[in-house]
């Protein structure tokens, strides 16, 4: 069913996409409703605890000094699964995951699968791989549902269909749902409680059926063998119980060193993600259990970029997500682009630093058109769980950028970074943002790149923002640390 | 060289100049200083996410139990369930109605609940956790079944979520559940009951 399925290859820049999608209101009138109600949301959950900062700090510090071992982290990792009857499997690349995944579903011959949400799956495009070999693969999470019979593309890590309303997914499903199994009832109505029935019966008989599920997992405990599901609707827990096999697809940064780190996650991820002080469901397993869900479980240890991302000393912060997408609903540019100008499966703030790290800089326009897709406002520092500070990470991504295009005769980066200036400064709320983009622009270069012109004033050698390719010939003052508008606020 | 020494290797070149750090090692936990208050927490946030809650006494399981399931007519008894409840449900339903387990996931699919005792309760948010032991069954038993109704001894109730991750063990499989299934993927407005049971009633005992 999903030979028609898009998939963001070959997606034009963002300035591009972005202006595109900046002409659809439905789809700003969908993510403005629904980003404000998950902020209000989770803030008041957040409030909740007693400190909050506190358990941020602790999480950013055990992702880090994870990182820091994970090579050790990843081979007790592997010994814990071995022992508890997990076969490992590593992935260098997409294709290797691909074709492992699908070699065990060749293996025991079944011709679907069904699936949980998973960001790494997405990333890999497993269900594309596995429609090449005549394997069909079913999302069972509502809103992957939704984008896959709505032969669309996710645009939230949460919320993979926010830019669908009520009465375009009761549209799809009634054209849809009959084409692929159990067809929507004939009298079906908008009313959410009515659609999700729906998916209810529709992907029912998909889960008694299904020989072989695939997951992802939000953590892998080294030190026990224990992989973790966070999920909502419980189509998690169909797919890790009632299948004979389990392939989990981790990315190599999902480890944890020990199960009492989870006491940390499991309170930051929901309360950061759905606003909710802990989602309906959490799985946890460790290995094969007897009598109990699937009896041959695989892991599939994935790279993909990781390692590269891991290299780069600045930004290798980013491998701490946790995919909370707290960034995405804060993000002024997220909320009038959407996900799907930033042509990746990891959209907003953490997707401009993200698929850069993973992929590289200077050999795809669309990937290095990313670093600029933000007005460097902050905000999403401030609410990420694990304090990675994306408006660092995109200015020194930005530099790189620029690097990369030294040599060029066409001014590519330059063109980028013109395109997403003008965009930036296109209205009063866009600028105030970029005001204190640049106190904070200001602030890292003021550590990193002055130096003293003739007069011996001090002045920025380059500058990595949106006017960045302009100043390699021009020199500019160091913005102030603190803007004006900002100063006059405080002041006042 | 093989794809996992491969990574590995890249690994270990990534991180290889990288300042290192002490992990923080584990959060502490405090020790609940008003018990009745910690219960009351736990049943009031456990109702907020629209589970039903039940306090009562341990003399009382049995009727309680037998009021939420209801008109449920074929019930999942897991092995090691207290006799009392096992025997107050096969009393009124027939001993045909009840089993401790089912053949494959199409004979589950027949029965409309199932009862069980669980392995912790957190207060801070009204979570109930499954280590899928005594009383408890294998995770299918609690996922097919339209109505769960889950026995919370009030001694089992702990402060937070560190406290609950100590006292688990991670080599059972655990299912920490919190409300009914749930979704909120149609424009965010939440809506009960997608996959997994519809009804979850908690009965919370004792210390009443
Ligand atoms: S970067 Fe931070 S805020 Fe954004 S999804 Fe990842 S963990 Fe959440």
């Amino acid at each position: 069913m999903s030979a028609d399925a898009p998939t963001f290859l070959g997606m034009p820049p963002f300035p591009e996409a972005a202006h595109e999608a900046l002409g659809n209101e439905q789809l700003r009138h969908n993510l403005r409703r629904a980003t404000g109600t998950i902020r209000d949301k989770r803030a008041q959950v957040i409030g909740e605890l007693d400190d909050w900062e506190g358990l941020r700090t602790r999480a950013a510090l055990i992702k880090d000094t994870a990182l820091h071992d994970l090579d050790r982290h990843l081979v007790e990792l592997e010994e814990q699964l071995v022992a508890r009857g997990v076969t490992v499997h590593w992935a260098r690349t997409a294709e290797e995951a691909c074709m492992i995944v699908g070699d065990i579903a060749q293996s025991h011959d079944v011709d679907e699968v069904v699936k949980v949400k998973s960001m790494a799956t997405q990333e890999i495009e497993l269900n594309e791989a596995l429609q090449a070999r005549g394997i069909a693969a079913w999302e069972t999470d509502l809103a992957e549902l939704i984008v896959q019979l709505g032969h669309d593309l996710p645009s939230h890590i949460l919320v993979p269909a926010i830019h669908r309303n009520r009465t375009e997914i009761r549209d799809i499903f009634r054209a849809e749902m009959g084409q692929v199994g159990r067809a929507a009832p004939e009298d079906l109505t908008d009313d959410p409680a009515q659609l999700a029935e729906a998916s209810r019966l529709h992907l029912r008989e998909k889960f008694l059926r299904a020989r072989m599920a695939v997951s992802g997992a939000n953590f892998a405990v080294a030190e026990t063998g224990t992989l973790v599901v966070v999920e909502s609707e419980g189509n998690g827990r169909m797919c890790l119980t009632l299948p004979e096999v389990l392939v989990s697809v981790v990315g190599i940064e999902k480890v944890v060193p020990t199960w009492d780190d989870l006491d940390v996650f499991l309170q930051l991820l929901p309360r950061s993600s759905t606003g909710e002080r802990m989602n309906p469901y959490t799985s946890t397993w460790s290995g094969v259990t007897e009598g109990d869900g699937p009896q041959e479980c695989h892991v599939v240890l994935l790279d993909n970029g990781r390692t590269r991302a891991l290299a780069d000393e600045v930004g290798r912060q980013a491998l701490r997500c946790i995919r909370c997408s707290a960034c995405l609903n804060i993000c002024p540019v997220y909320e009038r682009t959407g996900g799907h100008a930033y042509g990746s499966v990891y959209p907003g703030p953490i997707g401009a630093i993200l698929n850069p790290l993973l992929k590289g800089v200077g050999h795809d326009e669309q990937v290095d058109s990313l670093p600029f897709a933000s007005s460097l406002c902050g905000a999403c520092y401030e609410v990420c769980p694990v304090k990675i500070d994306i408006p660092t990470v995109l200015v020194d991504l930005r530099a790189q950028v620029v690097d990369a295009h030294r040599e060029d005769r066409r001014p590519h980066a330059e063109a980028a970074a013109m395109r997403a200036g003008a965009w930036a400064m296109g209205s009063s709320r866009r600028m105030a943002l970029g005001q204190r983009a640049s106190g904070l622009a200001g602030a890292v270069l003021g550590r990193v790149s002055r130096r003293a012109n003739a007069s011996g004033r001090q002045v920025l050698g380059w500058l990595p923002s949106p006017g960045s390719a302009w100043t390699r010939t021009r020199d500019l003052p160091v913005p102030p640390t603190e803007s004006f508008r900002r100063w006059w606020k405080r002041t006042r | 060289m093989s794809a996992r020494d491969e990574i590995l290797t890249a690994v270990r070149e990534a991180v290889r100049d990288a300042p290192r750090g002490q992990p923080p090692g584990p959060q502490p936990t405090v020790p609940p200083t008003d018990r009745s208050a910690m219960l009351e927490r736990f049943a009031a946030l456990a109702a907020d996410y629209r589970a039903t809650v039940i306090r009562c006494k341990a003399s009382e399981v049995s009727v309680h139990v037998l009021k939420a399931l209801r008109d449920a007519r074929r019930v999942i008894l897991p092995a090691g369930l207290p006799e009392v409840v096992v025997e107050a449900v096969s009393g009124r339903l027939g001993k045909d109605a009840v089993a401790a387990d089912a053949a494959g996931h199409a004979e589950l699919e027949g029965f409309d609940a199932v009862v069980t005792t669980c392995a912790a309760g957190i207060a801070a948010t009204g979570t109930v956790v499954l280590d899928h032991g005594e009383g408890q069954g294998r995770r299918a038993l609690t996922l097919l079944p339209d109505l769960h109704v889950c026995i919370v001894r009030s001694g089992q109730v702990v402060p937070d979520v560190p406290d609950a991750v100590r006292r688990l063990d991670p080599q059972r499989p655990q299912t920490w559940i919190s409300g009914p299934s749930a979704t909120s993927d149609i424009e965010l407005s939440r809506v009960e009951g997608v996959h997994g049971p519809r009804t979850l009633v908690v009965l919370l005992v004792g210390d009443r």
